[in-house]
This record gives C-alpha cells, structure tokens and sequence, in this order.
C-alpha cells in the first residue's frame, strides 16, 4: 500500500514539477506539531512535512533559497533544512531559545534573538562559530538587517525596544523606546524607514534610521473588535513597497497600511490568530498562518481579497517561501532524486508517528 | 562583579577564547557605553529635530516629548543622600527612580502538604528580577533603578520605617503589606504624594470604601477571583455552587464576592458550610486514611451541586477536598482550581521568560506575589521610562493615563482603573493541575470598553471616593 501511494506522489510530483512557470515553495513552520509543511503554491497541497526539533518558529531561507533555516526555541537550536532535498542536513549551535533570525544579504552571517538570554548571537553560517554576541534587551525577538547591511535591529519584547547594532563593530549605536512587547522589526526596500510592530501596544512605529526617533505611530481601529484584540505582529512589505501587510493577532485579521500615507487601507479577515506570513516571488498573494485555526490563507495582493484557505500543521507561526520547487533549485539531474527523498522523509516520519502512539 | 555577570551570560563551545575575550570587551564596552553616553537629561529638547542623531542615540524616543515639569525630578533627586547600594557606577546623568520595598514577616500558614518547603521570600524576589531588568533596559536610554529592601520583622513598626524612608524623600514604594498596615502608611501625611503598589492584599475593602488615591493595587481583589471563576462556571455550565470554608476576615472578603458573582453571572450558592475541624498538624503517616473517612462525611449532606467552591486562605484543609467529596465534583476556590494573577503551570505569551528568571535568582518556581512585586515595580519602571519623569507626580499622571499599557505576559496590555486604582488583568485559572486550564474574562461576558472590567467592581459600583 505505502509503496503504491509513494510511487503515485512521486510520479504525480514529476508531472506537476513539468507545468507551471511561477511555481514557488511554500514552508510554514508548526510550533506545536514540531514540523514544517511543505506546500506547492500552485496546487496549494501538501508536498511534504519535515520534522524538526521542539517549537519550530521563526523561519528564513538563505539568499540563494537553498538552505531554510528553523529556529527551535524548546529545543536550543537551528535545523538548517537542504531546500532541494527537504531534509535536516545540519543544526546551528543558536543558544538557548532562539525565535527569530535574520541573514544578511549576503548570505554569510546570521543574526539570531535568544529570547531566554537577552542576547544577540551572530553567527557565521558557514561555520557555524559565533562571532559575536551581543546583550539586548529582556526577551529579544524580532530581528533585521538593513538592505545596505550596514544595521541590524533587534526588538526586545519585555523591554520593549528596538536595538541597533551598527554590523561593522558588532555593538550598539541606538535603542529606540516603543510601545510594549515590539515584535518583528522592517526596514523599507530603500532603508531608509524602519517599522517596528508592538504587539501589547496596539501600534507600528515607523522610524527614521538617520535619528533613530519614531516618525509616526500607526494604530488600528475596527469596529466591533475590542482594540486589545488589534495586535500587529508580523509586517510585509508588498506591491513594490506601496503596501504592509499586517497580521494582527486575535482580531483574525490582517491589516492593509499604505506605506506612503501611513493609513489603513484596509482589514482583511483571515483564521484565528495571523501572526506571520510572506509573500509569493512574483509578489501576486500574500500567505498568512493562522494559529489557532491550523490554517493558512491566501491573500490575493492586486484584489486584497482572502481566495483560499489551506490546511497546514496545529499551531502554524511563520511562513518562508522559495522560488522553484524542491530539487528544482539545482540541476534537472537533481529534480529527479528530490523525490525519493521527499518519499523517505514522509516514511520515517510515519513510522516515528506509529512508534510514539 | 555580579552586575556585570547579568550581561555576559554563558558562552558557549566553538567560538574560542579570542571569540570569547572579544565579546566580553565588547559587553564593557557596551556597558560603559550604555552609562556615559550622555543620555537623556534633555526630554525639553527633545522636540528639536537632534540632526547629530549619532552622537546621542541614546536618548529616549519620540514618545517622550510631552515637555512638563522636567525640572521638578532633577531637584529632587538631589535631596536624598547618596545612599545607593551598588545598582549601578554613580551616573550624573541618569535619571534614578529609586523603589522601597516594603514588607513585613507576618506570619504565613504553612503549606498542607509536609513535603512542600515553606517559602520565605515571596515578592521580594520579583522585586529583585525587575530591579535587574529595569536597569538593563534603563542603561539605554539613561534610567537608572534602585530598590531599598524593608522587610520587618513580625512584631517590628512598619510605620515607624515607612516614616524614615519618607523623610529621605523616597516616594516609590511596594507595599507586601497586609490592609491595616498599608493604610496606616498610605495615611501618613508625608505619604500624600508617594505611590504605593499593593502586591499582596486581596480584601475588597482596599479597591472600595477604604481606596486611598496614593495605593495602586497590582494583586487582583477577591472580587476578580470570584468573577474570573465564576464566568468560568457559568461557560461550563455549572451553576450551583456548594461552599466550604473556613471563617477569617479573607475567607468572609471571598465568600461575599462569591455571592456577588452569583448575582452578577447568574450561579447560585445552594449552601455555605462552615468546616470547623481544626487544623492540627499537617500530613501525618498514615494520616489520610482519617481524612478519607471524615471528607465525605463533611460533604454529604449538601444540596445538589455542581461544584464545591472552597475558601480556605489559611490553607489548612482545602486540598483535602479534591477526590474525596461524597459526590464526585470538582474542587475551585482557594485550592483546586483557583483564579491567580501567576501560577506555576503558566506559560504563554511570553511567560516562560518569568518562570525561567526567578528560579535563577531565588532558586525556587515563582509564585503569585514575585509577580505582582514584579509587575508593580515594572508599572513605576515603565512609566518613568515612557514619559520621561521620575517625579511622583509625573509618574502617577502617566500610570492614569490612557498612554499606560504594561506588558506582563497576559497577552494583552494591562492599566490602572482610574476609579480604584486597581490593575486590569486577565486571571489564570490553574493552581492544581500541570497545565493552565483557562484565563478569564470568558468569551461571551460582555463590556462596553474593557472585557478586563468585567472582572471585579466595574465603575459603576464602585464605592471607592478618592479624596
């Protein structure tokens, strides 16, 4: 029977890998399946889940999408997940707890929050030894590199700050007070805004990294919906930077900010509690989990209109999306050991499914 | 050096000795950096577009300029003498808050159970965790924290102390005080203008006819704990509620809030039993086989019920209850399931980082009023931080304002109400099993503008008249 059904998965993966041009890689990160979901963003099905280490958060590809990187905050570390072959390959040392990352462009140093020891550890990825680390704020979160690479910006939850580290010397030139429990931290394709969601506070602060003071606050407001409700976590940039999506908690909904005027163009309601999400590579949806409904839902960006929901892992958190499809990335001579591997995968982790009932 | 240690906590392997000495020099320099790179000082000028954003990007943000009487905490913190106990290298220009913790050794019921060790540093700890904290987040942006620790014994003169620490000019206080106690501080002339964070009594009477305008009650009133059950109850669908208590001052506070959210909620108190055994000692060899036999029999003869709802603040009986009623019904109230501000099983919203922190420091888990001190010493933190002042004055208009939102791993910003001056907060339902089992306010109980105001005396009837 599983030979069969494999068999079929693989051939069906060979035929669809064939179709479609704009085909892209979605993975969701599950904090509490311990899994990352694979997802084709054509079919919008399941290709493969991997297993990673306890409470798989934040989630990051590597410049060249060819390595995805989980960090594991209940188990201490990174799986840094082969994009063509779908499997752990290796784990980076991260410290205790880390939540989210950020790498440079170019690709070399990753920047991580250990949320448990108000650190920064930045790390160089090759190796895997860590070059620095350097003391934030309590409970480090958020974490972003400027386009030019010259900052990195750390938010720290309890003390709600947003930390600059200056990526030349590796210290701390600034620490911008905002409001309570900053969560992710952006910077504009251009560099030169810096928007810092906080949670707690209800708001975005938009920042002028030439003074490093908020320029503006943006809040939210839906009627009907308590304003505790209205907590922006995530933020992505789309239509060429003209709008942020805003994933806002437990109002179910993601808010839609016109990045010129700073308004709210728009809420869209989504599952329960959106806390991350990305968009596509040819920017056309935008891909939102939903944690407390184990879902994920599509956004269309031109229409603002949710098209589609897809089931995914319980506790979905974060969202990565590649270009391509698993063993496409490389050669074609590749594409065709990609899907015994996904099958392999998809075996042990049955089978260690059956053994721990 | 135990201040440095904070910063630099453990390296780990692979990144050798020059990584390692690297990091170090570098958290100095951090550190020092942090101390002396003129920060702060100038809130006025803040408005002023500061165009030589590198040379001073340590100042606090935008959400300062709310230009007032910035000179009135510079004056005053020259009138105390220099009495700091090591917080931190004297710093000219930081702005210092310094908080005095006040407490005293009353004498606390021993845990039921014989294996539990009795705990005799509650509250002073998550005093001390957020000292840690405040500091770490102060040294960016120019704050400094101190805490003096006054913790009296039994029969010492709380009052007396309180008296000396005003006349040094301290007006931040946390008070781990029973009601008596504290309004006798909160009373004294000279405490006119302090601010007194109520971490420890839960008694009505504090938020009601007894409010006083310069106590702050971080700890939830019984009140809040009868409601955050209560609704629990009513979404459980268990209406009828059998009481079993005992008779102090707390047990009678908690057995009038429970007849009120009876009222309120639409649950129904079908009797209130008096357990009069005494306490004696507790769990003794063999001991439970006498309990087996005597709790059924105490609990027989009640009306029909869906649950026994049990106020026991001295802690000598409740957890006897559980699996031993002559019905079988769950247990809530004081033990079983109990409505807290902090509970050990909890762990969302970033509530992990509390439970990991305090065994650090106090090497124990953290029980309910390590968070509260935590919370009320973050409260005086965070508003002195966020507006900028230090001065009493400055800080109470801040924690009234609709600008204070404290983080405190509810999920949720918390405030003060302005009519009693106690903190809105989600209640954790948990205590006797491993995992959390709710947190109220329930979905469905309803409020115009604060769902958290459905938990204890909303404005309406509160009898609280600050004078």
């Amino acid at each position: 029977m599983t030979r069969i059904s494999l068999a079929t998965a693989c051939a069906t993966a060979l035929l669809l890998s064939a179709a479609p041009v704009s085909a892209a890689t979605i993975f969701v990160s599950n904090e509490k399946d311990n899994t990352v979901t694979v997802i084709d963003s054509d079919t919008l099905e399941t290709i493969d889940t991997i297993e990673t280490a306890r409470r798989p958060r934040g989630i990051v590809l590597d410049p060249s999408f060819k390595e995805l990187f989980v960090a594991a905050g209940d188990g201490d570390i990174i799986d840094v997940i082969d994009t063509n072959t779908l499997k752990v390959t290796r784990t980076l040392d991260s410290g205790p707890d880390p939540e989210l990352m950020a790498i440079d462009p170019t690709g070399k140093i990753i920047y991580i929050a250990n949320e448990d020891d108000s650190l920064v550890t930045i790390m160089d990825i090759e190796s895997g030894d860590v070059i620095a680390e350097v003391p934030v704020g309590v409970e480090p979160e958020g974490m972003t590199v400027s386009p030019d690479n010259k900052y990195t910006v750390a938010t720290s939850e309890s003390t709600s700050m947003a930390h600059v580290i200056d990526n030349a010397t590796n210290t701390l030139i600034a620490n911008v007070l905002v409001d309570s429990r900053p969560r992710e931290a952006k910077f504009t394709a251009d560099g030169k805004e810096l928007w810092v969601s906080s949670e707690v506070g209800g708001t975005v602060a938009v920042i002028d990294p030439k003074t490093w003071k908020i320029t503006k606050k943006i809040s939210f407001e839906v009627p009907g919906v308590r304003p505790e409700q209205l907590q922006p976590v995530g933020m992505d940039f789309a239509r060429d930077g003209k709008i942020v999506f805003v994933p806002l908690g437990p109002s179910n909904r993601v808010a839609v900010i016109d990045a010129d005027t700073k308004e709210v163009m728009e809420y869209i309601l989504v599952g329960q509690r959106p806390w991350h999400g990305e968009l596509g590579p040819d920017g056309k949806k935008y891909y939102v989990a939903n944690g407390l409904t184990n879902d994920m839902t599509v956004i269309d960006v031109d229409t603002l209109k949710p098209e589609k929901s897809v089931p995914v892992g319980r506790l979905p958190w974060g969202v990565a999306i590649m270009p391509g499809k698993p063993g496409a990335a490389g050669d074609k001579g590749k594409r065709l050991s990609a899907c015994p591997d996904a099958a392999a995968n998809e075996m042990r982790r049955r089978f260690r499914r059956q053994h721990r009932a | 050096m135990p201040f440095l240690s904070w910063f630099i906590p453990s390296f780990r392997g692979g990144a050798g000795a020059l990584v390692r000495a690297a990091v170090f020099f570098l958290a100095i320099a951090v550190l020092t950096g942090a101390a002396t790179a003129e920060p702060a000082e100038a809130p006025a000028d803040a408005k002023a577009p500061t165009e030589t954003a590198t040379e001073a990007p340590m100042a606090p943000d935008a959400a300062a300029p709310s230009a007032d009487e910035s000179a009135a905490p510079a004056a005053e913190e020259g009138t105390t003498p220099a009495a700091d106990e090591a917080a931190a290298p004297a710093q000219p220009k930081m702005k210092n808050m310094r908080v005095v913790y006040l407490g005293k050794k009353y004498p606390e019921p021993l845990p039921l159970s014989y294996a539990e060790k009795e705990i005799t540093d509650k509250g002073i700890q998550g005093a001390r965790l957020m000292l840690k904290e405040a500091n770490q987040a102060g040294n960016f942006v120019g704050h400094s924290f101190e805490l003096i620790e006054e913790i009296v014994p039994e029969d010492g003169d709380i009052v007396a102390k309180a008296k000396e620490h005003l006349a040094n000019g301290e007006r931040f206080f946390i008070a781990d005080l029973e009601p008596d106690d504290l309004l006798a501080v909160a009373d004294l002339p000279e405490a006119k203008d302090a601010l007194i964070m109520n971490i420890r009594s839960s008694a009505t009477k504090l938020r009601q006819e007894e409010c006083r305008s310069n106590v702050f009650h971080i700890i939830p009133d019984y009140a809040m704990r009868a409601d955050a059950l209560a609704q629990y109850l009513i979404w459980k669908k268990w209406p009828k509620w059998f009481v079993i208590r005992r008779d102090t001052p707390e047990d009678q506070d908690y057995l009038a809030q429970v007849k009120r959210s009876a009222t309120r909620f639409g649950g129904k108190v079908v009797d209130d039993k008096l357990y009069d055994l005494p306490p004696g000692a507790r769990n003794l060899d063999s001991g439970y086989q006498q309990v087996q036999s005597q709790i059924p029999m105490e609990t027989e003869s009640a009306p029909d019920h869906d649950v026994v709802w049990v106020i026991n603040s001295d802690d000598d009986f409740g957890d006897y209850l559980m699996y031993r009623t002559y019905l079988p019904r769950p247990v809530v109230g004081t033990q079983g399931l109990k409505a807290i501000a902090w509970d050990k099983s909890y762990t969302e919203s970033g509530g992990m980082h509390f439970q990991n922190a305090i065994p650090r420091l106090a090497n124990r888990t953290p029980v309910e009023r390590d968070y509260t001190a935590w919370l009320g010493f973050r409260s005086l933190a965070d508003a002195a931080m966020k507006s900028g002042k230090v001065s009493p004055k400055g800080v109470k208009k801040y924690l009234l304002s609709d600008e204070f939102k404290v983080e405190g791993f509810k999920g949720q910003a918390m405030s003060f109400r302005t009519w009693d001056h106690q903190m809105r907060q989600p209640i954790i339902l948990g205590g006797g099993t491993r995992v959390p089992v709710s947190t109220s306010p329930q979905e469905g109980f309803l409020h115009p503008t604060n769902l958290t105001d459905t938990l204890g005396f909303d404005k309406p009837e509160s009898k609280c008249k600050f004078k």
